[in-house]
């Protein structure tokens, strides 16, 4: 068995907070590059130049690319071979408390914004710290520990949707809905967009697909062709919409599809779209 | 671009058409959800604001922590609509302009058309780059909302679009 020391997993979450929130990856850079070459709209053109001069700005000066430095969304792959060494006066600490004082110190010295209530509907008290994350976890072979942090903002979150498909529904009927969905997101949710999918698995699973596809590079395929090629047909369907950089008109709407499957029951045909905005912020670290 | 100063009044508002480039120089207020629902829980009272809305111009914007040597960190526009059930009351005692992202709904709509005011948007997700426009940060109400208190910013040439305009007409289609 391998030990992680508890310290070392706090030090890398604060690290990854901060570089997702000031360094916009070099493949979403390098998509919002591109799309001006196909642009057509000229103020669309004018608009993703300034967003790649915010990304310039935000990476040179160290600031956060946007304000909302979002809910912290955690991945860990965590090797079955490994133990995380908890310190000596918290011999209860678990991994899961690392992420949480990781995040607390990476929002408060990479002086990002705070924006967790503690409760949802009732006082709606910021907990001051951005915590507590939401964290997923995978256990995987080998004695690795693979953590992905993702700060997502929640203008786009709030437009992001469910729908329980009949298992006799064509690909052309889930194509539409998705597509209505990133249409009915529109200006509100900060496009581009890159459009995370899930299909399969059941309610809750469907809606985990959608989110962990967000991490995917945006030159990625989906290695199955039928899903790769409905990606592309989604991407070019959505783009044909004319909703357009910050939705005031153009090509440019998203920049990428990404679809993730899994097995579901017989009776389901679970589908969610998790909508991520040009701020497609995410960073990540192998231990 | 056409360059304009805070406060607004019915000329300047009126002058403003949808798809307009703008500059604002002055003041804005910043202020998101929960200081919309106190404002409009004062009028609703008759009791008085803790901001002059005369002529004035509100940000939607939660902002981050100003680090050492900056006035405010990265300040970009949160989603208007959300902002809907509570601006035609801030409109009607004299709220003349409005930044923020995306769709307004039909009451605010009406209300721009009925209080000749206007409203604009600035480019969502781009926080840091509109940052420098703003060059003084002071909290005048609710410190105790952290990112949502309302800061009187003072801005210069901030970079903003005619959204909705007070004629009824909108840039979204």
């Amino acid at each position: 068995m391998r030990k992680i020391p508890f310290e070392k997993i706090v030090s890398t979450v604060k690290t990854l907070c901060v570089k997702s929130c000031y360094e916009l990856p070099q493949d979403v850079i390098a998509h919002l590059k591109a799309s001006t070459d196909s642009e057509t709209n000229s103020g669309a053109r004018k608009i993703i130049d300034q967003l790649l001069e915010n990304a310039d700005v935000a990476r040179g000066e160290r600031i956060p690319i946007c304000q909302d430095t979002g809910l912290t969304i955690v991945f860990l792959e965590i090797g079955k071979d490994i133990i995380v060494e908890p310190p000596a006066d918290s011999p209860d600490a678990t991994i899961i408390d690392a992420v949480n004082a990781g995040i607390v110190a990476g929002y408060e010295e990479g002086y990002l914004r705070k924006s967790v209530v503690a409760e949802p509907l009732n006082e709606r008290k910021n907990t001051n710290t951005n915590t507590p994350a939401v964290v997923h976890i995978e256990i995987v072979p080998g004695e690795e520990l693979s953590i992905s942090v993702m700060t997502k903002g929640g203008g786009c979150e709030n437009k992001s949707r469910f729908k329980m498909f009949l298992p006799t529904d064509s690909k052309e009927t889930v194509i539409d809905w998705i597509a209505d969905v990133v249409e009915q997101a529109g200006a509100n949710a900060c496009p581009p967009f890159v459009v995370g999918v899930g299909i399969g698995g059941n309610f809750e699973k469907s809606c985990l697909l959608s989110k962990k596809a967000l991490l995917r590079n945006l030159d990625s395929k989906n290695p199955q062709s039928f899903y790769a090629k409905m990606e592309k047909q989604l991407l070019e369907k959505i783009n044909a919409s004319g909703l357009g950089p910050q939705g005031l008109g153009g090509d440019t709407t998203a920049l990428a599809v990404l679809i993730e499957t899994a097995p579901c029951h017989i009776a389901s045909l679970p589908v969610a779209v998790n909508i991520e905005c040009h701020a497609h912020r995410h960073a990540s670290a192998i231990l | 671009m056409i360059n304009i100063n805070t406060p607004l009044d019915g000329n300047i508002v009126r002058s403003l058409k949808v798809g307009d480039s703008v500059a604002i120089s002055g003041t804005l207020y910043t202020a998101r959800d929960i200081a919309h629902q106190r404002l409009c829980n004062l009028i609703a009272r008759g009791e008085s604001l803790p901001i002059d809305l005369q002529g004035a111009v509100i940000y939607f914007v939660g902002p981050t922590p100003a680090p050492p040597g900056r006035v405010i960190g990265s300040a970009g526009p949160t989603t208007s609509s959300r902002m809907d059930a509570f601006s035609p009351n801030l409109l009607e005692v004299g709220l003349k302009g409005m930044i923020g992202k995306g769709y307004r709904g039909q009451v605010v709509r009406d209300s721009l058309q009925k209080n000749v005011a206007v409203h604009f948007t600035a480019i969502g997700g781009a926080g840091a780059l509109l940052s420098r426009y703003i060059t003084s940060v002071e909290v005048v109400a609710y410190e105790e909302l952290g990112t949502e208190a309302i800061r009187k910013l003072t801005v210069e040439n901030f970079p903003v679009i005619v959204a909705y305009d007070s004629y009824g007409n909108t840039v979204y289609k």
